[in-house]
């Protein structure tokens, strides 16, 4: 069978193909501003990659917070149910899931099977989410690709006591001000959004494995501060921003979610 | 340097037909805040002067400008001053301060002196935090509850707005109020995220007042939770910088039912802590000056 996910992301939509649990093709397009126009230039895409054509896919599934909006899909799964499914199929000892998106944060607790069995989510505060660290990013004046590998060059851990973005935005500046190593500062932003994520996890309680998702994950600086704030390993895909996707085309033929056919 | 819309009016004043010189005890209030200054002087406990600025970089350099400005064209030096409190949150850094005390005493001391003992809730809506205080009939507080971990419901949140739309500040509450319909709040948990969903609803063709009167109504839910909490008891009074933006303070008022006491023409609402900061020192300079 031959299925596609579609993750309606705040920041970016993803496109995932699969046939029988093999990834055919992947697609990304930014849809900040038109989300449903981006969705359907990342989904022609992804099929001229996997050279399918639209009516070879049994089942699009849409996830995501814009799935209302997706266009082409006949079913759907929530965020939390895409992530479960997602993250245990990549790594079947998962039991935790942790998915960074743009805006939003979420941690997911799932069986052996990828069933979802509970979750927690920040979607109110952009202070543990990716908007965090694309703002500390432009006040720091480093491009958002490099921050997270200066943050591993610090040498001292610099406290950071503003929680909200806004005033984080401040206390960087304060801080370069102050000559402090951008490498030092680049540091504890990424303590700051990893505590945050750290403590809604411990909301849920920590079962091992844990997975972090989402296009946070990308950040070699956020992993390696989540590591430090939970005391746990972290299994990190691949392409972790393409998991909530993935979980979506998984939907259908682990008759999770909603299907119409 | 392109227009900085969020740069409130800095002024000083000095209140007309008062003579220092014939006074007996001359104090001093300075409230640091972590977006304005505010310098007050006293005289006899009754306002004489003050003056009202950003906050720089540094706290002791902000207190000294705050306060030479206050002074300026008074013919008073900071030596005529004889007892002076510091107050905020850079309340430890006031070079010249004898005593510190902080600024929730302070608004509840200075609202009490600036409306009368029948106030009872103080709601200080500040730069970077906001607070509701019940006090009693001398002004000690009884009561109170603060935010100052997040930006929404507080005055920078209504800064990065106003640079946003490109309205002046001292405009965005008059102009928020000329929409016909009231719109549905933008998200009044993160600025952040309010910002973002305003650049959304721009692009969608919406006129600036009713983003702003998105931003303010979201706001004052903000508030409005806090004040829930703590109950509002009348009088109900309202200072700090965004006591002046009557888009926000109108549909604060609708949400808890509840109307505020009118500003004072002589008081700025923002000059609050640093009038109560000042009478705390008169009367600190009275016990200490007794018990001699």
């Amino acid at each position: 069978m031959i299925t596609a996910g579609i993750d309606m992301g705040a920041k970016n939509v993803k496109v995932v193909i699969l046939k029988d649990d093999k990834i055919l093709s992947r697609s990304l397009t930014p849809g900040r501003f038109d989300q449903k126009a981006a969705a359907e230039k990342a989904f022609n895409e992804a099929l001229q990659k996997a050279g399918l054509s639209h009516d070879d896919i049994e089942h699009v599934v849409a996830t995501g917070a814009g799935k209302d909006v997706a266009p082409y899909a006949n079913g759907e799964i929530s965020m939390m149910g895409a992530d479960a499914l997602g993250g245990a199929f990549l790594f079947p000892s998962a039991r935790t899931v942790i998915d960074v998106g743009a805006e939003e944060g979420r941690a997911v607790k799932c069986d052996e099977k990828g069933r979802m069995v509970d979750f927690v989510i920040n979607e109110r505060c952009a202070a543990g989410a990716g908007t965090f660290v694309e703002a500390m990013s432009r006040a720091l004046e480093v491009k958002l690709e490099e921050i997270g590998p200066l943050s591993l060059k610090a040498e001292r851990a610099v406290p950071m006591n503003a929680q909200c973005t806004i005033f984080a935005e401040s206390e960087v500046v304060s801080l370069i001000h102050a000559k402090t190593p951008k490498a030092d500062i680049s540091r504890a932003i990424h303590d700051a959004i990893a505590d945050r994520i750290a403590s809604m996890t411990r909301r849920l309680g920590i079962q091992r494995d844990v997975v972090l998702v989402g296009g946070v994950a990308k950040n070699s600086g956020f992993i390696e501060a989540l590591k430090r704030a939970l005391g746990v390993d972290l299994l990190v895909p691949d392409e972790p921003e393409f998991v909530g996707a993935l979980g979506a085309a998984l939907s259908p033929t682990r008759r999770i979610g909603e299907c119409e056919k | 340097m392109s227009k900085e819309y969020w740069r409130w009016p800095e002024y000083r004043r000095t209140l007309p037909d008062k003579d220092w010189k014939a006074a007996k005890i001359v104090t001093g209030g300075v409230d640091i805040g972590s977006v304005s200054s505010k310098a007050v002087i006293i005289t006899d406990g009754e306002l004489y002067a003050y003056s009202i600025m950003r906050t720089g970089s540094s706290s002791p350099d902000s207190a000294q400008k705050a306060m030479d400005w206050a002074l300026e064209g008074t013919g008073m030096k900071l030596d005529n001053i004889q007892y002076t409190v510091g107050t905020g949150y850079g309340r430890v850094n006031v070079p010249f301060a004898n005593r510190a005390i902080t600024e929730i005493a302070c608004h509840a001391r200075g609202a009490n002196y600036i409306w009368g003992p029948t106030v009872r809730t103080v709601l200080d809506m500040g730069g970077q935090d906001c607070k509701a205080i019940h006090c009693d009939e001398r002004g000690k507080v009884t009561a109170f509850l603060m935010n100052d971990k997040c930006a929404a419901g507080t005055g920078r949140g209504m800064e990065v707005f106003a640079d946003l739309l490109s309205v002046p500040i001292e405009e965005v509450g008059p102009m928020s109020l000329s929409v016909e319909k009231e719109p549905e709040p933008v998200s009044s948990t993160c600025v952040v995220f309010a910002k973002s969903e305003a650049v959304g609803l721009l692009r969608k063709g919406w006129p600036k007042d009713m983003v702003l009167a998105a931003f303010c109504s979201a706001m004052a839910s903000r508030i409005s939770e806090l004040l829930e909490k703590i109950k509002v008891e009348k009088d109900f009074v309202i200072t700090g910088g965004i006591a002046k933006n009557i888009g926000v303070v109108k549909r604060l008022e609708e949400i808890i039912g509840f109307k505020a006491l009118p500003m004072k023409e002589q008081f700025d609402p923002m000059i609050a802590g640093g009038i109560g900061a000042a009478l705390f020192a008169k009367a600190l300079y009275e016990r200490e000056h007794q018990a001699a």
